[in-house]
């Protein structure tokens, strides 16, 4: 029973010389992998699906915005669960992806505020609407920017992860509470005849392609953590004998 | 245990009543970025009767910000800090001492203010009481929560407006239902149900924020 529910993987998870080296061989693949989902998905959605009965075309600028903030939510709890492994198990792996995390994930909430921001004006007639969901989408981007710059005024390195893993726990249970309270907050309001003119139901033709850019965002989400984190790990081991070794091997 | 506690709040309290000049200042700065909003807007009562409630909140919230930076920095220049977390005691009731000395001399003088300013920006009769109870529980919130952002960036030579960046986002609920209750009373709906809920975020705040401040001294003292 010991043999089989061994702790020795997420030890050695907290090893960054084995998380290097594996991650080196799932790199190829997994870029395979997301950049195929994403191109499938792209050519899918925008030449394909047929269009929206009100928006036309439009609305084909979901395929980018809507997995932009699947992954910039799903982001936020990527880079608070790592800070808490961090915090708990000191495992500097785990310091090391949270901070990988931090950049992706504002730009990724970015990426959706924006999109949905040109979506906006068609659709509603304005750019920006102090919508509930669009006031906790620019909330997050604020809880990321504080990470990020807490991350980046410590001067020891240790201090910075666990203050931004601290930040982002509070973060990350404040982020319902946030999200309820806007969602209240505009409910209240009743502001405008604006609404979201988004069908209930999706027809499938236009939902599977959105379901392979879902997954091909995932795909490049995991990929650009993975080599954020590489290039953490050789910074932060630079003084290590592997990382010189490496470094050697490569330079000759 | 209530040791630890009582020690810590009567000398914060103490040391408070000694700089009075300090705790003067959230309240003036209260009273002045007040007064620049007729100057800004307009001074016809009733559209600043329409934003008042809003305004008031804000206000009161920003005051309550430029507060909290200061409520670890001088224990942590002059070493009383350390001295705290090495102590044989809970950090958490202390850190809990000192957030309630710091709502003491921040929260409930700007709290008391605000009737004053509401009048003078023409708010509503019956936004009173309500603006009163909501800033009583909404500025108790805001320096819990702010607690934590002070405790996270005490360290840091320029940490005060790392400070509005980080806490900022976490005080938009207690803002939401604080101007939303004074504004339901203008209104003339109830609002049993905004307070309800600054209670709960009150209640909630109370428990995890100084857990969440005791750790983040003690990643600020160290490393």
């Amino acid at each position: 029973m010991s043999q089989l529910f061994s702790w020795k993987w997420f030890h050695r998870l907290g090893s960054p010389r084995w998380f290097y080296q594996t991650s080196g061989k799932w790199l190829p693949w997994l870029s395979m992998l997301a950049t195929g989902l994403l191109l499938v998905g792209l050519c899918w959605g925008l030449a394909f699906a047929p269009q929206d009965a009100k928006q036309g075309n439009s609305f084909r600028i979901i395929y980018i915005h809507v997995p932009a903030s699947f992954l910039a939510l799903a982001g936020y709890y990527v880079m608070a669960i790592a800070g808490a492994i961090g915090l708990i198990w000191k495992m500097k792996l785990a310091d090391m992806v949270m901070k990988s995390a931090a950049p992706i994930g504002a730009v990724l909430t970015f990426v959706a505020l924006v999109t949905g921001a040109i979506w906006g004006k068609p659709t509603w007639g304005t750019y920006w609407v102090w919508d509930a969901r669009i006031t906790s989408m620019l909330v997050l981007l604020f809880l990321y920017l504080g990470v990020i710059a807490l991350q980046y005024s410590y001067s020891s390195q240790d201090a910075a992860s666990k203050a931004s893993a601290v930040l982002s726990l509070v973060g990350m249970v404040n982020i319902p509470i946030i999200y309820k309270s806007v969602d209240w907050w505009y409910t209240l309001h009743q502001p405008a005849t604006i609404k979201f003119t988004e069908a209930p139901s999706m027809h499938p033709d236009m939902f599977q392609p959105l379901l392979v850019m879902i997954l091909g965002f995932y795909c490049f989400y995991a990929v650009a953590l993975i080599l954020n984190t590489r290039v953490e790990v050789l910074c932060r081991e630079r003084r290590t004998r592997w990382v010189q070794e490496l470094v050697a091997s490569k330079c000759t | 245990m209530e040791l630890g506690f009582s020690a810590i709040f009567r000398r914060d309290l103490l040391l408070a009543f000694r700089h009075r000049a300090e705790i003067a200042n959230p309240v003036i700065f209260f009273l002045i970025v007040v007064t620049l909003v007729p100057l800004g807007l307009t001074p016809e009562a009733s559209r600043l009767a329409e934003i008042a409630p809003g305004i008031l909140w804000v206000m009161a919230l920003l005051a309550s910000l430029l507060s909290v930076e200061g409520m670890f920095q001088s224990d942590y220049r002059d070493g009383t800090l350390e001295q705290m977390i090495i102590l044989p005691q809970p950090l958490y009731l202390m850190v809990l001492a000192k957030i309630l000395v710091h709502w003491l001399v921040t929260g409930l003088p700007l709290t008391l203010l605000a009737p004053v300013l509401g009048m003078m920006l023409s708010l509503p009769e019956a936004g009173y009481l309500p603006l009163v109870f909501s800033l009583l529980m909404g500025t108790a919130v805001l320096s819990l929560v702010g607690a934590i952002g002070a405790a996270l960036t005490v360290a840091l030579k320029k940490g005060g407006l790392l400070l509005s960046l980080i806490v900022m986002p976490l005080y938009m609920p207690a803002l939401i239902f604080g101007a939303s209750t004074v504004q339901r009373a203008v209104d003339g709906f109830s609002v049993d149900g905004p307070l309800a809920v600054l209670g709960a975020l009150l209640a909630f705040s109370l428990l995890v924020s100084p857990f969440a401040t005791a750790g983040a001294l003690r990643v600020s003292m160290h490393g």
